[in-house]
């Protein structure tokens, strides 16, 4: 059974609808990272799930349970870190993440506020003001407050959105260490570096609408091309016979060969050299090039959102 | 994992969160509603009182102590709970409530909560102020207690809902500063509205704050402007308005939850 059951859930804010029935499915200890430009709706389904947000229409189960008629249930399995950092600044670390804990009506468990702070290395800011931390203890404050009961389901709405190179990996590294004591977590990102880092499925967003859900590697290896780049020593005028009906071109005045790879094994890498060689082409130096999820992602959104993410 | 039908921790945790934030801003939140009480004190009770003869038998000091109370308590009650919801709004961590496993009556009941006990803290301070410059009599002390309470609670309630509304700090001030306080200060907390000709006298009976007044008073003195089933239908009336919008806001979520 999913953990998370969502079926053709739709918002709309007055006359501007910014879900169109969403199906999905979210698997028991995945990461699952949800991509999508400005204003795909990834938030608005996240804020669904969570509760911040009320749908239209449509169903969203937890653990099997509807997160209307049992939102006591489903919202105790549930940790959300929004966007935004959003926290009482006069409050302390200690009494902030503690009382996030009460609120989900968990008993008070010193110990495991006191593992989560060391973990997120905010043990020595314990008794200091929100207002005295820097924006990436906020951020670790956030994570500390969404853990602080122990949720089963953990989302990550842009989480290192803004953040520095090492807090970034600092917190690739919590999101795996969660995953290994069986958390599910669901992170919305702009960076696909983080979603090709980190996520085992992806889904893109677009307009309103789930265009794709994948599993990563399998989208990569459906939708990513691998090309070829062969430096020639002397420039073509024209590409060889020799490798005709081959999905190769010249470039660059004739100097460079590109070649989209094929999954057909009589026609790889070492076969198009030996072609070239046979030819009397001389190869000066070769690289292959893969596409990278950021490029699919563009593809499949169209450039204008791919420049945003 | 089973869920508890009533989420009491989560409900002591917003009314603890409260009641520290009162902590933090005691100055704001305590000393000056007692200074400016005293100051009234001092200037209507003791300076101008002084030269003035009994309200309804009643010394004008002792008179105007319900009143004081009663000002305290309905503008103190709205301040709290409305900067209460508010200040989440604003700073956006009203997410975590909303996705708290909490009902409506659970964020209610912690908020409100907080909000009444402050004014009920707040007001009886202000009794044992007014001892020191006049000598209180509490004629029926229960009654008191009631008009203490359901006053503090509908008022926190209707501040609630302003703090919900409010989309500024601007919006957050106007109804205790353009609406309560005039109404309170024409609502027979230093007079008695038989003190006015019978015009006025009639278009006061139209003034809300007449008839908290009115009911506090006569717990305190045996006596008051209006009935004391008036001025507790009154405040039976005020209360189920609140809780009535307030079940519309949590159906509609709105200004809440979009």
């Amino acid at each position: 059974m999913p953990i998370i059951s969502i079926a053709s859930v739709a918002k709309s804010y007055g006359g501007f609808t910014a879900l169109h029935d969403i199906d999905l499915e979210i698997e028991r200890g995945e990461i699952f990272a949800l991509l999508g430009p400005n204003g795909a709706g990834k938030t608005t389904l996240i804020s669904i799930v969570c509760g911040a947000v009320s749908m239209s229409r449509g169903n969203v189960r937890v653990d099997g349970a509807d997160i209307l008629r049992d939102y006591r249930v489903t919202r105790r399995k549930i940790g959300l870190v929004p966007q935004e950092i959003a926290l009482d600044i006069f409050a302390t670390v200690w009494s902030t993440v503690s009382f996030s804990r009460s609120l989900f009506g968990r008993p008070k468990d010193n110990a495991h506020i006191e593992r989560l702070l060391r973990d997120l290395a905010l043990w020595e800011k314990r008794d200091a003001k929100i207002i005295e931390l820097s924006g990436g203890m906020k951020r670790r404050v956030m994570i500390a407050k969404a853990l602080a009961h122990e949720p089963d389901i953990l989302f990550l709405d842009e989480p290192t959105a803004g953040v520095d190179v090492e807090l970034r990996r600092d917190m690739w590294g919590l999101v795996r260490r969660l995953r290994e004591n069986g958390v599910t977590i669901i992170l919305t990102t702009h960076y696909i570096e983080e979603a090709e880092e980190m996520a085992d499925r992806v889904g893109f967003m677009k307009g309103g609408r789930l265009v794709l859900v994948e599993e990563k590697t399998a989208l990569m290896r459906k939708l990513g091309n691998r090309r070829l780049v062969l430096t020639l020593a002397e420039p073509l005028r024209a590409l060889p016979a020799a490798l005709e009906g081959w999905h190769a071109e010249l470039e660059d005045g004739g100097r460079r060969i590109a070649y989209a790879m094929s999954e057909d094994a009589e026609k790889g890498a070492a076969q198009i050299i030996q072609r070239l060689g046979e030819a009397g082409v001389h190869i000066k130096d070769m690289a292959m090039n893969e596409s990278s999820l950021e490029q699919i992602f563009v593809d499949l959104v169209g450039s204008d959102a791919g420049s945003q993410a | 994992m089973s869920a508890p039908r009533f989420n009491l921790r989560g409900v002591a945790a917003i009314f603890a969160a409260e009641m520290a934030r009162t902590r933090r801003t005691l100055l704001q939140s305590v000393v000056t509603p007692v200074l400016t009480t005293a100051l009234y004190f001092v200037v209507f009770g003791s300076a101008i009182g002084s030269h003035m003869r009994e309200v309804g038998g009643v010394a004008y000091g002792a008179f105007i102590v319900p009143g004081l109370i009663m000002l305290s308590l309905l503008t103190q009650s709205i301040a709290n709970a409305s900067i209460g919801i508010y200040f989440p709004k604003f700073t956006g961590t009203v997410y975590e409530i909303l996705t708290a496993p909490l009902s409506a009556i659970e964020i209610v009941v912690g908020y409100v909560g907080a909000a009444a006990a402050k004014s009920i803290v707040i007001g009886l301070i202000i009794l044992s102020t007014a001892a020191f410059f006049t000598p209180l009599q509490i004629d029926h002390p229960a009654m008191m207690a009631l008009f203490l309470v359901l006053t503090s609670v509908a008022f926190s309630l209707f501040g609630f809902i302003i703090g919900i509304w409010a989309k500024t700090f601007e919006q957050l001030n106007f109804v205790p500063a353009l609406v309560i306080t005039p109404l309170t200060f024409l609502g027979g907390a230093f007079y008695s509205i038989d003190m006015l000709p019978p015009f006025w006298r009639t278009v006061s009976l139209f003034n809300p704050v007449v008839y908290l007044v009115s009911g506090f008073r006569w717990s305190f003195h045996g006596s008051g402007d209006v009935s004391l089933a008036a001025s507790l239908g009154f405040m039976t009336l005020v209360i189920a308005l609140c809780l009535g919008l307030l079940i519309w806001i949590f159906r509609t979520g709105y200004r809440l939850k979009p």
